[in-house]
C-alpha cells in the first residue's frame, strides 16, 4: 500500500528520502514524525537510516541506489560515507564516484536491473552504475526532459512517468525496462515525479497532496495491492536460488 | 527543424493521464487537472468586483469618471462599455477577453456587463472565464447641471456681436464660419437679436477666446465691461458678470465705398471710389477703374472708420451690350482681373429708351456681350455722402458694376432641391424684437442670396464646411447647364449628425 505523508510541511517527500528494496534512506529531519512513518512501514523488513547528504538534506536527490548498491556524490564526506556503510547490509556496496552532475537523484533512475540516465554523464560513471547496482545503463530522456531521475520513478514491477510523455516514447521506455508504465502524476498534478513519490517492490510513499486518484494510479501500475515484502522476498529468494542453481 | 535537415523523428502521440481529482481521461495539461477539476478549485474572477456604484447625471447624460470628469455616453454604447470596464479595479491581474452589454430595464437602474477573462493559473495553465457585473446607476446631478439647475440664465460672460447695416449676410457667413471652428461650443445660450448676435458664456476665458476667434475673421472694435455682482472682501472674491461689445466693420464684400480724403491720400490717392472686394480680418479694396488695390486691416480701418456709399441692395441689373478688353489678365491679390470697356443698358430701360452706358469695369474676363451683370447705378443715385462731397471736382462714373447676374439661369432652377446644405447654430430668436412675417420673409431672402452667393464664389465657400444633402436626388435636365452654379461633389462633406441638424435648420428659418 501506499502511504502519504509530509516532510516538515514540504509534499516533495522523494527530495528527502531514498527508498529500495533492500533499504531505506531518510533525511535528518527537525521532526521525528517522517522517520517514524517510514520506521512503521519497513523497520521489521529493511534498514531504516537517517543520514545526511554532503551536509544537506536532499539525499534523495543526490544519491541513487537499489538493492545491490548505493552511489553517493562527491561531496558525501567520508563520515557519512562510513555512517552509511555502517548501517547498511553487508550486501549493498556503498560507493562514491566523481561525477561533475553531483544531483545523482536527478540524473539517474534505477530499479534493481536497469537505469535510465542523464545523456551527459561520464562514461566512467555509466561504468560505475553498471558494475555497483547491476544494472543495464540506458541514456535516456523522458518528455523531453533529460533529467530523468526526477521525472520517472519504478520499481521492478511497474513505472509512473512524466505526465506529457508520448504513448511512443512510453512503449520504448517500457521495452527497455521490462516493467508496465504509465503517464501519471503525484502531488495532486505535479509532474515532478520522483520528488513526490519513493518507490520500492511492495510499498511507496507519496506526499501528502497526492490525490486518491493518483493513489489509485500508483498503487495500480506498481501493483501494491497484492504486493507483500514476504511475498517479494520469497520471489526473490527463488529467484536467487534459480541463478545459484 | 530536425525534420528540414532531412532527420528522421518519431511520430509523438500524446498521451492521455487521469485527472488528478476525478479520474477522468484528458490529455495532460500544465495543471494536470480537468478543466471542470481546475474551475472548481479556482476561481480567477476571485478579487474582482462584481458590483460598482456608476453615477450618472441626468440632465446631460453624462457619467462621473472620478474624480471629476463627467463622461458623455450614450446607454448601451462603445463609451459607455469603456467607461464601465475602466471603473472595474483589479482588472489588470486578468486579461480581458470580451465584455458585452446585457440588456436589462432602463428604470431599473441597473447596467449589467458580461466580461470574459483569462488568467494564468497553477504553473501556465490559462483559464478563461466569464462573469457578471452588475453596476448600480445612481443619479446625481453634475456640477455644470446642478448650476443651470439653479439658475438657468446664469452666464458670467456675454459677447455682444453687432454690425450696423441693414442686412444679415456677415452673420451668416460668420455662423457658418463658426460652426466650422467650433469657436461657439463653449457657448451655453446663442441669442438673434437685432443687428447682431449675443453669445453667453459660463466663463470669461471662453468669451475671450471666442472674442479672440471673431477678431481673427472679421474687422472688429470691441470693449469689455464688467459688473460686480457680489463680493467678499475677507477672502479676495469678487464676483463679476462680463461683457465684450464687438462691434463689426459695417463694410461689406460688394460694396462701394468712398474713401475719406485723408486715408484716400495715404493709401498713394487710391480711388476714392472703391468696392470692396472681400472682408477677412482685413479689409480688401479695388479701385475698379485702375485695378489697383490695397489691405486694410482693423486697425487702420477704425482710425478713420467710413462707411460705405452703396451696398448690395442697392445693386441694379444691366445688360451687356458690348465688351472692348483693354488689358491682359492682371492678378490683383489673389483674384484675376481684365479691364474692360463696355457698353451696358439698364434692364429695366431695356425696350423703353435708348439709354445706354460706356464704361469701364474690371469684369472683362467674365462678361461677354448678352450677359447680364450687377452695379450701382451712380447716374440716377442721389446720394448725399459726406465724403463724397468733400471731393470736388469728381467725375463719377455713370455705372460700376460689381458681379455678374446670374439670374437668367437661376430661374430654371427654381424651386428645386440643392445638392448641399448648410448646418446652422442654434439660436434663440426673441418674438418681441421680430416684427412678424416681413422680417422672417426678408431673412429668408437674405439667406437666399447668401447661399446663392455661396454657389456662385468658390473663394467664399473655402472657408466653409457644405454638407451632402441626403434628399437630393439629381435630375438629368439640370446637370448639363449648370456648371457654374454647381458644387462640386468632392467639396461636400457627410453630415454625421443628421437627426438634429433637420431641427437646426427650422429653428434657423424662423
Amino acid at each position: 500500500m501506499a502511504t502519504r505523508l509530509q516532510f516538515e510541511n514540504s509534499c516533495e517527500i522523494g527530495v528527502f528520502s531514498k527508498l529500495t528494496n533492500a533499504y531505506c534512506l531518510v533525511a535528518i529531519g527537525g521532526s521525528e514524525n517522517f522517520y517514524s512513518t517510514f520506521e512503521s512501514e519497513l523497520a521489521d523488513v529493511i534498514p531504516v537510516v537517517k543520514t545526511s547528504i554532503g551536509g544537506t538534506r536532499i539525499i534523495g536527490r543526490l544519491c541513487i541506489g537499489n538493492k545491490n548498491g548505493l552511489l553517493l556524490p562527491h561531496t558525501t564526506t567520508d563520515q557519512e560515507l562510513q555512517h552509511l556503510r555502517n548501517s547498511l547490509p553487508d550486501a549493498v556496496v556503498v560507493q562514491r564516484i566523481d561525477e561533475r552532475l553531483s544531483a545523482l537523484g536527478n540524473c539517474i533512475a534505477c530499479n534493481d536491473h536497469v537505469a535510465l540516465t542523464h545523456t551527459d554523464l561520464d562514461r566512467e560513471t555509466e561504468e560505475m552504475i553498471a558494475d555497483v547496482l547491476g544494472v543495464e545503463v540506458f541514456r535516456q530522456t523522458i518528455a523531453g526532459n533529460i533529467l530523468v531521475g526526477s521525472y520517472c520513478a519504478f520499481s521492478n514491477r511497474g513505472g509512473l512517468v512524466h505526465p506529457h510523455t508520448s504513448i511512443e516514447d512510453l512503449d520504448e521506455l517500457s521495452t527497455l525496462l521490462q516493467v508496465p508504465l504509465v503517464a501519471g502524476t503525484v502531488n495532486r498534478g505535479s509532474e515532478v515525479i520522483a520528488a513526490g513519490i519513493t518507490v520500492n517492490d511492495w510499498t511507496a510513499f507519496c506526499g501528502s497532496d497526492t490525490t486518491a486518484t493518483e493513489l489509485s494510479v500508483i498503487e495500480s501500475v506498481f501493483k501494491l495491492r497484492e504486493a507483500q515484502p514476504s511475498a517479494i522476498v520469497d520471489e526473490m529468494r527463488k529467484s536467487l536460488i534459480d541463478t545459484y542453481v | 527543424m530536425a525534420a528540414e535537415a532531412g532527420m528522421f523523428t518519431v511520430h509523438q502521440t500524446v498521451g492521455s493521464v487521469l485527472c488528478c481529482k476525478c479520474g477522468i481521461l484528458m490529455v495532460p495539461n500544465a495543471a494536470n487537472m480537468c478543466v471542470k477539476c481546475l474551475r472548481s478549485e479556482i476561481d480567477i474572477t476571485e478579487g474582482l468586483q462584481k458590483h460598482v456604484i456608476i453615477i450618472h447625471c441626468p440632465e446631460c447624460d453624462c457619467y462621473l469618471q472620478p474624480p471629476r470628469t463627467w463622461l458623455k455616453a450614450q446607454v448601451e454604447s462603445k463609451e459607455l462599455l469603456t467607461f464601465c470596464v475602466k471603473r472595474l479595479k483589479n482588472l489588470n491581474k486578468v486579461r480581458l477577453i470580451h465584455a458585452e452589454f446585457i440588456w436589462t430595464e432602463p428604470h431599473s437602474k441597473r447596467i449589467k456587463v458580461k466580461l470574459r477573462v483569462q488568467k494564468e493559473v497553477l504553473n501556465g495553465a490559462v483559464l478563461e472565464q466569464a462573469f457578471l457585473v452588475e453596476y448600480v446607476v445612481q443619479d446625481q446631478m453634475c456640477e455644470s447641471c446642478s448650476k443651470v439647475q439653479a439658475n438657468p440664465d446664469q452666464w458670467v460672460a456675454a459677447v455682444q456681436l453687432r454690425q450696423h447695416v441693414s442686412h444679415r449676410r456677415t452673420f451668416f457667413y460668420l455662423e457658418q464660419l463658426i460652426l466650422k471652428h467650433d469657436a461657439a461650443v463653449r457657448a451655453i445660450r446663442i441669442r438673434q437679436m437685432d443687428r447682431g448676435i449675443d453669445f453667453f458664456f459660463s466663463n470669461r476665458s471662453h468669451a475671450v477666446k471666442f472674442v479672440e476667434f471673431v477678431q481673427k475673421v472679421v474687422p472688429i472694435k470691441s470693449r469689455s465691461d464688467k459688473q460686480l455682482v457680489s463680493q467678499d472682501s475677507k477672502s479676495n472674491n469678487y464676483n463679476y458678470k462680463y461683457t465684450f461689445s464687438v462691434e463689426i466693420c459695417p463694410i461689406c464684400r460688394e460694396d462701394l465705398i468712398c474713401l475719406p480724403p485723408k486715408l484716400a491720400a495715404s493709401l498713394g490717392n487710391l480711388g476714392p471710389i472703391v468696392i470692396c472686394t472681400k472682408v477677412s480680418n482685413a479689409i480688401a479694396l479695388l479701385d475698379p477703374i485702375t485695378l489697383r488695390h490695397c489691405f486694410l486691416d482693423a486697425d487702420q480701418y477704425w482710425r478713420t472708420a467710413f462707411t460705405s456709399l452703396m451696398s448690395s441692395k442697392q445693386l441694379v441689373e444691366y445688360v451687356v451690350l458690348d465688351v472692348d478688353l483693354i488689358s491682359p489678365e492682371v492678378n490683383v491679390g489673389g483674384s484675376k482681373y481684365v479691364m474692360a470697356d463696355v457698353q451696358v443698358a439698364r434692364v429695366s430701360d431695356f425696350g423703353k429708351n435708348d439709354t445706354m452706358f460706356f464704361i469701364r469695369t474690371h469684369l472683362g474676363h467674365l462678361l461677354n456681350p448678352g450677359d447680364y451683370a450687377l452695379g450701382y447705378d451712380m447716374h440716377a443715385a442721389n446720394s448725399n455722402d459726406m465724403e463724397l462731397d468733400a471731393y470736388r471736382g469728381l467725375e463719377i462714373p455713370e455705372v460700376i458694376l460689381i458681379k455678374k447676374s446670374y439670374e437668367e439661369r437661376r430661374q430654371k432652377r427654381r424651386g428645386k432641391p440643392r445638392s448641399w446644405k448648410l448646418k446652422s447654430l442654434n439660436m434663440e430668436v426673441d418674438d418681441s424684437l421680430t416684427r412678424g412675417k416681413a422680417d422672417e420673409e426678408k431673412r429668408n431672402s437674405e439667406y437666399e442670396q447668401f447661399i446663392k452667393d455661396l454657389e456662385e464664389d468658390p473663394t467664399l465657400r473655402f472657408n466653409i464646411s457644405l454638407y451632402r444633402n441626403e434628399d437630393y436626388r439629381p435630375s438629368e435636365e439640370t446637370d448639363g447647364e449648370n456648371d457654374e452654379l454647381a458644387v462640386p461633389v468632392e467639396e461636400l462633406l457627410a453630415d454625421l449628425g443628421i437627426h438634429d441638424d433637420g431641427e437646426d435648420e427650422e429653428g434657423m428659418r424662423e
